[in-house]
């Protein structure tokens, strides 16, 4: 306990005597220290709030029939530049919300990257578990070799060179490793669910041990946890361990170099790098009073030089202040338009290497594309959600970020593994085995942030006076049907057909079953008649959503399943004659 | 150094105390393995809530028709004698309408709104402690209680509305002919009184349903097996729970595509409300609504041969109201 007290005041700096000249900081510096911790705290409570709140979880006083999330809670992404500038090269516009990220580059033209060292909730993760993480390199001079800049940290230049053209030509994969994505999809599909599976196991527990009233307690703890962090129903994802073993992989690459991911990956952090350079906040120093302490570097978060003797990596800076913070001397100064003597503010990378990261992003997306995933032997299975356009034009925009798969209130929708490709991968499909779309919600449209699934009213979703948005066609497995193959009455898939008039209908048949049981006297059974209803698809009614294959009792391989053939976004992959457009492949 | 003898036995000692302990677990919990033999048969956990009340001269039909839909539901009770008849003070009264479909009032895919807040303000004039309105929903549940209007209905009405949730399903006995353990919905069977508020509707497997279709609603599990033998099952959950008091709302009522509709042609509005003791009876009387007879729903003739209730309404003391 002691032990633990003296390390957390260690930690926090209270009792530590000032070496060296022992300066004291500038008030102002010290305030700003403490204003960035809150900064920090108060957007990753933001952006955990945000996502908790990606779920519809109804509501008493509602009156209107349409639901939409009262809350922007694609906030983060819609202020995110990265994002942005995929989004602009890949189609040429700026989609709605994301004229925001606008915001976040004036102020990194301001103050350089405060985005990373101030708001990022994705770098305040790492910057706590690089605190909290104290090993054999974490302490002393290990600490301040592993703080020095490092060539490494050219690789998340080239990577966002490597997305950004991948974007121009075709797939906006970079998502794969924007923070704020990468956040998104493994908190929300991976970290929360966890903590749901977790608690109510262990609530499930306590509660068959205890009596009546701790059933009663741990009801109550769950429905409150299911009304505000998670909902009502345990969510599973498809395949989404992958997702969570890199988070905590990447998180424990802070045990080893502390913000591996901010220094070394981010190509967030690298696009905001490039615009750094114009900044009119920066740090100066004096290197003639600098007494070679490295006690900037001790507790440097970008590993952009702060110590003496070298250049200060403007580009490479997060602007959490610490350095200034720790300089017992009176070296470091922050200040608007500071003296450039001691700074290099243009990120310090290779020509050829860029180019050639460049020229590989660009042509990897139109080689991958030889293998069998789009234009031929495309995926029966990619069911993407309704409202998303044209699969060339989704790649073009999906990022990757899981915000639909989060809100979908029927855990339908889930990350591609490879079933869409390689440029596919995380991208959104319906598992309707899973959860099934549905019939009025377009809630997933409603949180994209790019415009890959569109913001469609519940009129054009359901097809009042016009077309439905199909995703999709249902298909009998006849001899798994109970009606068609075994005698027995079902028809639930009729019943849940959300249609109007029904995609699927029944045909009333009597059929001959043998009975079950022998007769005494050894003969066969006897054959009797049973009358059945035998469904059918209407594949010009039915829009794919998946409700048949979901409550088809068949529980291992469902009788009814659906795949993208004769979806709406696509004027190829069709059926029926009349949709077909013969000027396309 | 050889160790001293002191140290020795210490050192065996120990290796003792492991090899013992694992010899200990292996005798404790060894496992013949085989499949098990079938436990004691449990008697059934069946929940009966009807009124304990002798042979009196309260009629145990109501038929209210032509008006608003809560003012037909406050006729209709009225004319069974008032709801003090069925809830004394300090109850913790359930009300289970049919809350099933991602559907909006005018569809009669779902109770009306109305008929249910009547109920639950007329539950509470009677004195109950406490009025929970819930019902377990085949589509998205969030999204059911609330495009049906039953959510704002209720809770402006002053009742506890739970939307279910997983943990608050728990296997229960039903002991039935097809049912046998199932997860049942535990908001709505632990309480002191339940009156069903099930809407009648066309149903295109089971032709007509209405009161005892309506405790679908109380089991969880993979209930979509239950189609396999539907009438059954029914007769099966009418076994299970018999509530204190039906009351039917046929308001406005799908005639055809049910159960859950979604043409506002399919409807028609028929300013019926009908509340009664008699969960078969109710069914009996009801199905006419759509135009069927008693003997083309099997399931009304199986609850009947149960002693659940009489399929022959008109033996019941009705009244119009």
């Amino acid at each position: 306990m002691n032990r633990a007290l003296a390390f957390l005041k260690g930690k926090l700096g209270s009792t530590r005597k000032r070496p060296g000249s022992g300066l004291p900081a500038r008030p102002v510096i010290r305030g700003l220290v403490w204003a960035r911790r809150g900064a920090q705290l108060a957007f990753f409570a933001l952006f955990m709030f945000l996502l908790f709140e990606t779920a519809f979880r109804g509501s008493f006083a509602a009156t209107d029939e349409r639901v939409r999330l009262p809350l922007p809670v694609e906030g983060f992404l819609l202020a995110d530049p990265f994002v942005a500038a995929m989004t602009v090269l890949a189609t040429g516009s700026v989609y709605r919300g994301l004229a925001w990220s606008v915001g976040v580059l004036a102020l990194t033209l301001v103050f350089g990257r405060v985005f990373c060292g101030w708001i990022c909730p994705f770098g305040t993760l790492h910057h706590f578990f690089g605190w909290i993480f104290p090993s054999r390199y974490g302490k002393g001079n290990k600490r301040v070799e592993s703080n020095k800049t490092r060539p490494r940290q050219r690789v998340k230049y080239y990577l966002m060179f490597a997305f950004l053209a991948a974007s121009v030509t075709g797939s906006a994969i970079g998502g794969l490793f924007d923070p704020i994505c990468v956040a998104v999809r493994a908190i929300g599909l991976g970290v929360v669910p966890a903590a749901q599976y977790v608690t109510g196991t262990a609530s499930a527990e306590v509660g068959a041990v205890g009596g009546r009233n701790v059933q009663a307690a741990t009801d109550t703890a769950q429905d409150f946890l299911a009304t505000t962090v998670w909902q009502s129903k345990q969510f599973y994802f498809h395949q989404t361990w992958f997702i969570v073993v890199l988070l905590v992989a990447i998180l424990f690459m802070n045990r080893i170099i502390p913000r591996f991911w901010c220094r070394v990956l981010c190509p967030l952090g690298a696009f905001l790098g490039i615009f750094a350079r114009f900044s009119l906040f920066g740090m100066e120093k004096d290197h003639a009073k600098c007494t070679d302490c490295n006690l900037c570097l001790v507790h440097c978060q970008g590993a952009d030089s702060p110590q003496g003797g070298v250049k200060h990596r403007q580009d490479e800076c997060h602007m959490c202040l610490n350095c200034e913070s720790a300089c017992p001397e009176d070296v470091i100064k922050f200040k608007f338009l500071p003296g450039r003597e001691g700074t290099t503010a243009v990120p310090d990378l290779g020509r050829r290497t860029t180019i050639a990261s460049a020229a590989a992003g660009a042509v990897a997306i139109p080689a991958t594309r030889i293998t069998d995933v789009l234009d031929t032997n495309y995926h029966p299975k990619v069911i993407r959600p309704p409202g998303a356009v044209e699969e060339r034009e989704f790649l073009e925009r999906c990022i990757r970020c899981a915000e639909c798969m989060k809100v979908c209130p029927n855990n339908a929708l889930h990350p591609a593994w490879f079933e869409a490709g390689v440029e596919g991968l995380w991208t959104p499909i319906l598992i309707p085995r899973i959860g099934y779309c549905e019939h009025s919600c377009v809630l997933c449209g409603d949180v994209c942030p790019t415009g890959a699934i569109q913001k469609i009213t519940e009129e054009q979703k359901m097809g009042v006076d016009q077309k439905p948005i199909s995703v999709g066609t249902a298909f009998y497995d006849l001899g798994r049907c109970l009606p068609w193959s075994m005698g027995v009455p079902c028809i639930v898939c009729e019943e849940f057909c959300p249609t109007s008039p029904k995609a699927i209908w029944v045909e009333e048949v009597d059929v001959p079953k043998r009975a079950s049981e022998a007769p005494e006297d050894g003969s066969e059974p006897p054959m009797e008649s049973v009358h059945v209803q035998r469904p059918h698809v209407d594949p010009s009614l039915c829009i794919g959503c998946g409700a048949c294959e979901k409550v088809c009792p068949v529980q291992d391989q469902p009788a009814v399943y659906v795949t993208n053939v004769g979806e709406t976004r696509s004027k190829t992959n069709v059926i029926l004659l009349e949709n077909t457009n013969y000027n396309q492949l | 150094m050889d160790p001293t003898r002191r140290d020795a036995l210490k050192r065996i000692g120990k290796a003792g105390l492991v090899l013992g302990t694992a010899g200990a677990i292996a005798k404790l919990g060894y496992d013949p393995g085989g499949f098990g033999v079938a436990g004691p048969s449990a008697r059934p956990q069946t929940r009966d809530f009807r009124l304990r009340e002798g042979a009196g001269e309260a009629p145990d039909m109501a038929i209210a028709k032509t008006g608003t839909a809560t003012d037909l539901t406050r006729r209709a009770v009225d004319a069974l004698g008032g709801m003090k008849r069925f809830i004394s003070r300090g109850d913790v009264v359930v009300v289970k309408p049919n809350i099933g479909w991602d559907r909006t009032a005018v569809h009669a895919a779902n109770t009306n709104p109305e008929v249910v807040a009547e109920v639950v303000r007329m539950a509470y004039d009677a004195g109950a402690k406490t009025v929970v309105v819930t019902d377990a929903s085949c589509n998205e549940p969030n999204r059911c209680f609330q495009r049906s209007g039953i959510w704002k209905h209720a809770y402006e009405a002053g009742a506890e509305v739970v939307i279910p949730a997983e943990h608050r399903f728990r296997n229960m006995r039903l002991n039935g002919e097809v049912l046998s353990d199932w997860p049942v919905y535990t908001a709505l069977v632990n309480c002191d009184k339940i009156i069903n508020v099930p809407i009648a509707k066309h149903h295109n497997l089971s032709k007509y349903t209405a009161a005892m279709k309506n405790w679908y609603g109380s089991l969880g599990g993979r209930r979509n097996r239950l189609h396999q033998n539907i009438d059954v099952s029914i007769a099966d959950l009418a076994t299970f729970i018999q509530p204190t008091l039906t009351v039917v709302d046929a308001y406005r009522v799908l005639m055809r595509n049910g159960p859950q509709g979604g043409n506002v042609a399919d409807t028609k509005q028929l300013q019926t409300v009908i509340a009664s003791t008699d969960q078969v009876a109710v069914d009996a009387y009801g199905c006419q609504l759509i135009g069927r007879k008693r003997e083309e729903v099997p399931y009304i003739q199986m609850a009947h041969d149960r002693g659940l209730g009489t399929q022959h309404w008109e033996s019941l003391r009705r009244v119009d109201a």
